[in-house]
């Protein structure tokens, strides 16, 4: 179970996935996963609920951020939550994330502030937060560059003598990547702590996972010598399960873990996406009865855990931190223009400073009297 | 003071860098028990231990890659890359990470990172091995990138380039490597970093290189000084960002440049140069700026590559024009 089987399917089939909640909230049982889960009661399994409805949440606030004109783009987790709460959970303190865009949940677990979390899609800066202060660097564009810091920063790790693991989130397109396949040759190479996170979301921007992987995901890291565990990402106690399991393999010495959380992406790729022109609604009808957060809710409901009071609690945080959200969207500024200059070297070079103070002159021609009738006068 | 190969100074650097900081890393191909291609790691993973000079796979997007993961942890990570023209499959993570890092998190994360290029032809090596690839980097904000071009620079600007915050692209000379000058190891007196050197003064035309052709242009300068022309040589040091005011400086006193470099020369450092001196010295110009370059064609063979490499004479011919000798 724990190394992935040899396989001749070519899709994503899910009766082959490692489990622990089924679609209809049935408590499933798995030798291998149970035991990482072993102090998850009814307390900590609403408190993930809560999480993934408070995510929900923030990313149904930020998209209607972005129709109403607040955000230049947002990129929907919808579907998600249950891979990104489920894995990010996991995770201790002194563990180092490396993301790409779209693990938004994973920044609310982290700690990361909604106003932080906010800033890079009002277009107002290119990293919301430190990430020193939340151990989760600012989230990578580029698709897969990400992995190949993970294995950097374990790298590090290991230099230190420490016993922390870094983790690298990345999607099913990011593993045709080749910094993505470089960054397995490393981390196998030298035994690195870090654990490599795919969310199988089934789509990258259009394109169908069968177009990046001809086999499972998962079925490609044992191939550098790194074992794979294939989770149901719907699942929210097993991905945490699998992320603890991976990170003590990585923690003990053990090197690198790859985990497939096989999941869907219900929304578009951004707010600029239409996933009507490449996907048909039976499929997302599909997906929708494997919802994440409904299987957790039913669970919930039929071990008489989540009462009418708890469930309007768990609403009520939502649509707290939902307002957090769009209380600091909206009151962010605008930087001043000449911060733009900033930043761009640890000293910044007497030719950049010239170039600034060009800019600064240019800008000060509007604001007195002479500069205003020059302008008048083109 | 010590007599030392311009390749074997990098080498001696390297070990006090190491020696310096622990949080100083090595990686690259071929670096550990072999030495490096050129040696230049001779002697440094048996002194300093694998897991300081690191043998790293066949990969380099993945050695700058993981480099920025180090330089996320605190270490101060040295990269070599073997060629000049071995360079583009890391180009991705030097343009996207390494050189916006610090911007893109608004100075939070640092990216001490030194990246090291054997340069330039004159070997009479294979394809992919002869080129000045420098012109890509510096059109890239937030690199800062140098070449060396003699033993005591090449010890000073390593040393300099490991311990700057900044992310540094290190162009060695190859076919320099094995000349040999004295070298002092006390860099609290030479020039920082980001500042050119006059090698010869003079008054009469300014010409401005790097890296291999700093010799070259020493050279030319003795050469034209028999027939009564001065020139100025300036060794640019710091390709990006320019020292511009060392160049100015110059040319308000000449009225005449000529820049010389081997890569191709549309796009390139000297079209830079030019646009800059035109812009800042137009009045003090006698003549226009012009450039000595390789051509703007591929790499060629070996057997021709003294027909694209700017030698003596073609900078002589160059200072001819500008001192309206031929025209």
């Amino acid at each position: 179970m724990l190394t992935i089987r040899p396989s001749t399917d070519t899709s994503t089939r899910r009766d082959r996935l490692s489990r622990l909640i089924a679609p209809d909230g049935e408590r499933l049982h798995d030798p291998d996963l149970d035991p990482w889960v072993a102090d998850v009661f009814e307390e900590q399994l609403l408190a993930l609920y809560e999480d993934m409805v408070v995510s929900r949440r923030i990313d149904t606030e930020a998209t209607a951020l972005q129709r109403q004109g607040q955000l230049v783009l947002w990129p929907p987790l919808i579907g998600q939550e249950a891979a990104q709460v489920g894995s990010a959970r996991a995770l201790r303190k002194d563990d180092f994330v490396f993301s790409s865009y779209r693990e938004n949940a994973v920044a609310y677990v982290r700690g990361v502030s909604m106003t932080d979390m906010i800033r890079v899609w009002r277009g107002s800066q290119f990293s919301g937060w430190n990430p020193y202060d939340v151990g989760m660097a600012t989230p990578t564009v580029i698709i897969g560059a990400q992995t190949l810091h993970a294995v950097g920063y374990a790298m590090g790790i290991t230099r230190d003598g420490d016993d922390a693991a870094a983790v690298a989130y990345f999607g099913d397109g990011a593993t045709s990547e080749g910094d993505t396949n470089e960054a397995m040759v490393f981390a196998a190479a030298y035994d690195a702590p870090v654990v490599f996170f795919c969310q199988n979301n089934q789509y990258a921007i259009s394109e169908p996972v069968g177009l990046q992987a001809q086999r499972p995901i998962a079925d490609r890291s044992p191939g550098f010598g790194i074992p794979s565990l294939r989770v149901d990402g719907n699942d929210v106690l097993a991905v945490l399960a699998a992320t603890r399991m991976a990170l003590d393999h990585a923690r003990t010495g053990d090197g690198p873990m790859f985990i497939e959380a096989v999941t869907y992406r219900m929304g578009p790729h951004t707010t600029s996406d239409d996933p009507t022109r490449y996907r048909d609604k039976a499929e997302e009808q599909r997906w929708r009865e494997l919802d994440p957060l409904e299987r957790t809710r039913r669970l919930l409901m039929a071990e008489g855990a989540l009462t009418d009071e708890r469930q309007a609690s768990v609403s009520a945080r939502a649509d707290a931190v939902a307002k957090e959200l769009r209380d600091g969207c909206l009151a962010l500024r605008p930087h001043e223009p000449l911060s733009i200059f900033d930043e761009v070297y640890a000293d910044t070079p007497p030719s950049l400073r010239r170039e600034r103070d060009e800019y600064a002159a240019y800008l000060a021609s509007f604001d007195d009297a002479d500069g205003a009738n020059r302008e008048a006068a083109r | 003071m010590t007599e030392l190969t311009l390749a074997k100074a990098i080498t001696t650097g390297l070990a006090d860098a190491l020696e310096a900081d622990d949080r100083v890393v090595l990686l690259g191909e071929d670096i550990g028990k072999l030495g490096g291609v050129f040696r230049v790691t001779d002697g440094l993973q048996e002194r300093f231990g694998i897991d300081r000079v690191v043998d790293t796979p066949l990969a380099e997007a993945g050695i700058i890659g993981t480099a920025v993961g180090l330089a996320y942890r605190g270490f101060r990570p040295v990269c070599e890359l073997q060629f000049d023209g071995f360079v583009f499959p890391g180009f991705d993570q030097v343009v996207t990470q390494v050189a916006k890092m610090r911007y893109r998190t608004q100075g939070a994360v640092k990216m001490p990172i030194t990246i090291r290029v054997p340069f330039g032809g004159g070997i009479g090596s294979v394809e992919h091995h002869s080129e000045s690839p420098e012109a890509y980097f510096a059109h890239t904000p937030g690199l800062r990138v140098v070449a060396c071009s003699s033993p005591q620079d090449a010890y000073s600007m390593i040393r300099q380039a490991v311990e700057s915050d900044d992310p540094v692209v290190f162009f060695e000379p190859k076919r320099r490597y094995w000349s040999k000058g004295e070298v002092v190891t006390d860099v609290s007196a030479v020039p920082s970093l980001d500042r050119a050197r006059v090698v010869v003064p003079g008054t009469d035309v300014t010409l401005v290189t790097y890296g291999p052709l700093v010799q070259t242009a020493v050279d030319a300068a003795l050469a034209a000084e028999d027939d009564g022309v001065s020139i100025e040589v300036i060794d640019l040091r710091s390709l990006a960002p320019l020292d511009e005011d060392a160049i100015v400086d110059s040319v308000q006193k000449t009225g005449r440049i000529v820049i010389a470099h081997e890569a191709a020369r549309f796009g390139g450092i000297g079209a830079e140069i030019a646009a800059m001196v035109t812009e800042r010295c137009f009045d003090r110009l006698t003549a226009p700026p012009l450039r000595v370059t390789g051509h703007d064609i591929p790499y060629p063979p070996s057997e021709l590559e003294d027909h694209y490499l700017p030698d003596l004479d073609r900078m002589l011919d160059g200072v001819d024009r500008v001192m309206g000798v031929r025209v």
